[in-house]
């Protein structure tokens, strides 16, 4: 088999590999050298992770699991010292790799500003995951500022990333108007009201003069004298090919790492592709034609006649409510004609440029409807005098056509470019859909790439689908909350996030609620996510809390409630017994009881009687114990090493440090743990939500068992030798639960969901985001932990709620 | 037992929610819905007997506590496919005090007429 390296795992490389492996599995042994410590993922979806609207783990593209399962030998975090030509040898940082074929896939670095303090802490790029986590880290701080120097794609998508976690942020752009080479003055400038309209200050004809600060960046200076203030500077204003690699090994190099149209470099026998490479004086930094190129380069390596051409390009904004696009030349000239609409009060902007009866470019905002059909125009460059009237109103005016946009898709002609990213056509797809019998959009992704990288048109892709399979095709797939909305779970836990909704209200507003004020189903659920994405900010709504939590006790079939004081990790006293045995006395309660996580139970009492029951056990010094909550339940625990003679850990402590570190927090649906002191288990740790084995070298964390409707044993986390590591551990995984979990899910069901590689990931492998995590939930434990029985005993919360308003009896006696 | 009797002030009842109210006939639920309608109905779920003033309230409706029933507030029809009815009672608010009064009387001519 020949031999085949790759330098650097990107977008192009990906592409290649994939394409190779589809057209012949066995043909190159590969290696992978990557400078980034992971795997391959969709860059251009950095944005959306930036804003919340996605989690990494969406856009990872390859993992190691890819790699591995398509033998690919991945040196991940190790950089390529040199290139030896001669012997065909590559020279990692950890040893020779010998080729037949090279790829050189290094892709770009972002071009800093060469300005004083440009080395400060705080000072950015925006390019790859870990400026992305820096991003979300610094927006952690609540009234922080930002500063985006770069107001084109990038920084504007970096700046409203930004702006959506809570920062105050100002965007410095040297030219006139942002994005000045994809859109014109007037678009531009509607670009800008909008995103002043979100609280973003953009300042044009802004240079950047210095950056301040002595430890950390403080602040930026401009060359006017204005200082700006500065926890966060984000450089976005270009890329540079990284190409010193080829340019060290003798290869033809100009601005960038010179191919042929088979994406040869000058040496036969070494490929470049993507951001590194210069075709016909021409650089590239879009996806479109990146996946062109390994398109081309996969065949070449095959030995399959293919040539790479450059295309006519379109952008648009991932900005989620900024609707903008551009494409072709639409600059001013002699022979130029232009047509533009304009409508103030929609904010809505098109201009069409025409040279020659042909369509040469389009600027649209506000509403980017004909957008593909402009683009096609464009490109084909067919001629529009007839159509030349009505041509700016968009395709549905042209020969009478009909608004149904299912018509309109419909009409398409089947060479019609759907996806940009991926250069997919309308035939493409419909054949994939046919042939290949698929009926999700997940499918047709996975079949065609349609919709798969930037994702902007996968309404088109669905209406496709739609067209294509009939009433076969059920684009919501996704199961509805409740009858209130057609939103699932998970849509509207990503759109609470994204857009920022803080109270039920405005999600029922913003969502389109079909019902005035939701119903027994969605309110506890919007509720519990409200708390758990905006804690401190958001007031928890107790009318929107089914009964158990409203009175911090469990309603019993006769109307009468049960009342389970905390014992932390079951341990209690002689004075808390004598306390609840009193309890029991002073208020008559029928039942007395062991419940399964080793604390008592007081069933029977009435709801009138429920704040003076609390008032005696406060008393004697406990609290609630939330066996009504979805949140924290139990720590069940074994004696460990105080007692037993096997136990190998503290157990005990472990579980009273755990319990009174996380009581009091909400979860999606009970949380229930346990640890044991030893493999022989008595705290039946492996059923529970989350468990923990003691061994002699430490701790294993286990999680997502059930014993309930289901049984299922829990499935190992990962291993750990201290007390504070499991801590830590045990905290994030939570944490990562509350943020993923849909209501009523439990833990085992949240981990069949998303995957255990996707947990493993954000909380045993990166320990950043592990950190992240565990910040994120002490700092919303500032909020939650407060017993709310003694804020009812006390009267600190109005407790008249529990007694009857009115006694009638009394009067009919009268 | 017959005429209005004064209960207490529409703002002893939390928007959403609900108190209850001892009456010869058991206890009764009283209701104030999200844009301050007020309502009344025998607070015993026909189902299992749950007390309905405990349930959650959303539109003109409300869901019992214990095995979800929902009923609305204006008829006391159960929604959707179940089957069920529980007893409603006229209430009215006096605008100046915002006093609650309660009438008895309906269920007695209800059952009369049955």
């Amino acid at each position: 088999m020949q031999k085949l390296v790759v330098i650097g795992a990107g977008m192009a490389s990906g592409r290649v590999l994939e394409t190779l492996f589809e057209a012949d599995r066995d043909a190159y042994e590969v290696t992978l050298f990557n400078a980034e410590p992971r795997g391959n993922y969709n860059r251009i979806m950095l944005s959306p992770v930036l804003s919340g609207e996605k989690s990494y783990d969406e856009i990872v593209t390859h993992d190691e699991d890819w790699y591995g399962a398509h033998d690919v030998t991945c040196r991940f975090g190790e950089k390529v010292v040199v290139i030896d030509r001669q012997r065909k040898i590559v020279t990692g940082a950890k040893g020779d790799v010998p080729y037949d074929k090279l790829i050189i896939a290094t892709g770009s670095v972002p071009f800093i500003v060469p300005v004083e303090g440009r080395d400060l802490p705080g000072v950015i790029t925006y390019r790859d995951f870990d400026d992305t986590h820096a991003m979300i880290e610094a927006s952690g701080t609540p009234g922080s500022h930002a500063v985006v120097i770069g107001g084109g794609l990038l920084g504007l998508e970096a700046a409203a990333g930004l702006r959506l976690r809570g920062m105050e942020v100002t965007v410095l752009h040297l030219s006139g108007h942002l994005m000045e080479r994809q859109l014109d003055e007037a678009a531009g400038y509607l670009l800008r009201k909008d995103l002043e309209k979100r609280g973003i200050t953009v300042m044009t004809r802004a240079s950047t003069q210095k950056i301040l600060g002595t430890n950390r960046v403080e602040g930026v200076e401009l060359a006017d004298g204005t200082t700006l203030k500065a926890d966060l500077v984000v450089m976005a204003v270009g890329i540079r090919p990284a190409a010193q690699i080829a340019r060290d090994a003798g290869l033809d190099v100009g601005r960038a790492i010179v191919v042929n149209a088979q994406m040869q470099t000058s040496d036969p026998d070494i490929y470049a592709v993507g951001e590194c490479v210069e075709f016909d004086g021409t650089l590239f930094g879009l996806v479109a034609p990146l996946y062109d190129q390994a398109r081309v380069l996969a065949k070449s390596l095959l030995g399959q006649p293919d040539a790479f051409a450059v295309r006519e390009l379109s952008t648009k904004l991932k900005v989620t409510g900024c609707d903008l696009f551009s494409a072709g030349d639409f600059a001013e000239g002699e022979k130029r004609e232009e047509i533009v609409l304009r409508d103030p009060a929609q904010g809505v902007y098109r201009r069409l440029v025409i040279e020659d009866d042909r369509l040469v470019g389009a600027v649209m905002y506000g509403d980017t409807a004909d957008s593909n059909w402009f683009f096609d125009l464009i490109r084909d460059g067919a001629p529009v005098s007839d159509m030349r009237e009505t041509l700016i109103f968009g395709q549905s005016f042209q020969g009478g056509a009909p608004l149904d946009p299912m018509a309109a898709v419909a009409a398409l002609p089947d060479d019609a470019e759907i996806c940009g990213c991926n250069g997919v056509c309308k035939s493409k797809i419909t054949g994939a859909v046919a042939a290949g019998g698929l009926t999700s959009l997940d499918e047709v992704r996975a079949h065609t790439k349609a919709s798969a990288s930037c994702g902007s048109c996968t309404g088109l892709v669905e209406q496709l689908m739609a067209l294509t399979l009939g009433a076969a095709f059920n684009p919501a797939a996704v199961k509805p909350m409740c009858p209130c909305t057609d939103l699932g779970h998970g849509d509207v836990r990503r759109l609470i996030r994204a857009k920022a909704l803080k109270s039920i209200p405005e999600v029922m507003q913003e969502l389109e609620w079909k019902t005035s004020c939701g119903c027994a189903k969605c309110r506890p659920a919007l509720n519990y996510y409200l708390i758990a994405d905006w804690p401190g900010d958001y007031v928890d709504d107790k009318q929107s809390r089914f009964i158990n939590e409203r009175v911090h006790a469990n309603i019993q079939k006769d109307g009468t409630y049960s009342v389970v004081p905390r014992m932390w990790g079951g341990i209690t006293s002689a004075n808390e017994l004598r306390a609840i045995a009193d309890v029991a006395d002073k208020f008559a309660i029928p039942t007395v009881k062991c419940t399964g996580g080793q604390r008592i139970d007081l069933l029977g009492v009435r709801k009138e009687d429920l704040p003076a029951v609390w008032a005696d056990l406060n008393a004697a010094g406990m609290v609630s114990g939330a066996a009504y909550a979805k949140g924290l339940r139990t720590v069940k625990t074994c004696v460990g090493t105080d007692w037993c003679r096997f136990g190998t850990q503290d157990s005990t402590g472990l579980g009273v440090r755990i319990e009174k570190f996380m009581w009091g927090c909400w979860t999606p649906a009970k949380v229930k743990m346990a640890v044991s002191g030893c493999p022989r288990n008595c705290a039946e740790a492996t059923c529970k939500d989350v468990g923990v084995i003691c061994t002699d070298a430490g701790y294993e964390i286990q999680f997502a068992g059930a014993a309930g409707l289901d049984i299922k044993g829990t499935e190992i986390l990962t291993q750990v030798k201290t007390e504070d590591e499991a801590l830590e551990m045990i905290v994030a995984l939570v944490q990562l639960y509350r943020e993923q979990g849909h209501y009523l899910e439990r833990m085992y069901k949240w981990l069949k969901r998303v995957g255990m590689d996707s947990i493993r990931a954000a909380i045993v492998e990166d320990p950043a985001r592990r950190r992240g995590y565990y910040e994120a939930f002490v700092h919303s434990q500032t909020f939650s932990q407060t017993d709310p029985w003694s804020e009812r005993a006390s009267g600190a919360r109005a407790s008249h709620e529990f007694r009857p308003m009115a006694d009638l009896t009394l009067e009919a006696a009268e | 037992m017959t005429g209005w009797h004064r209960i207490g002030a529409i703002t002893d009842i939390p928007r959403r929610g609900a108190r209850c109210v001892l009456t010869p006939f058991g206890r009764v639920a009283v209701f104030r819905t999200a844009n301050d309608g007020i309502f009344a109905t025998e607070d015993r779920c026909p189902h299992k007997g749950g007390p309905l003033s405990q349930g959650i309230v959303h539109d003109a409706s409300v869901t019992c506590p214990l095995h979800n029933m929902v009923f609305s507030l204006e008829s006391g029809i159960a929604a959707g496919p179940d089957e069920g009815r529980v007893r409603v009672f006229a209430v009215r608010v006096d605008p100046p005090t915002g006093a609650i009064e309660l009438s008895l009387d309906e269920p007695a001519l209800v059952l009369a007429a049955e």
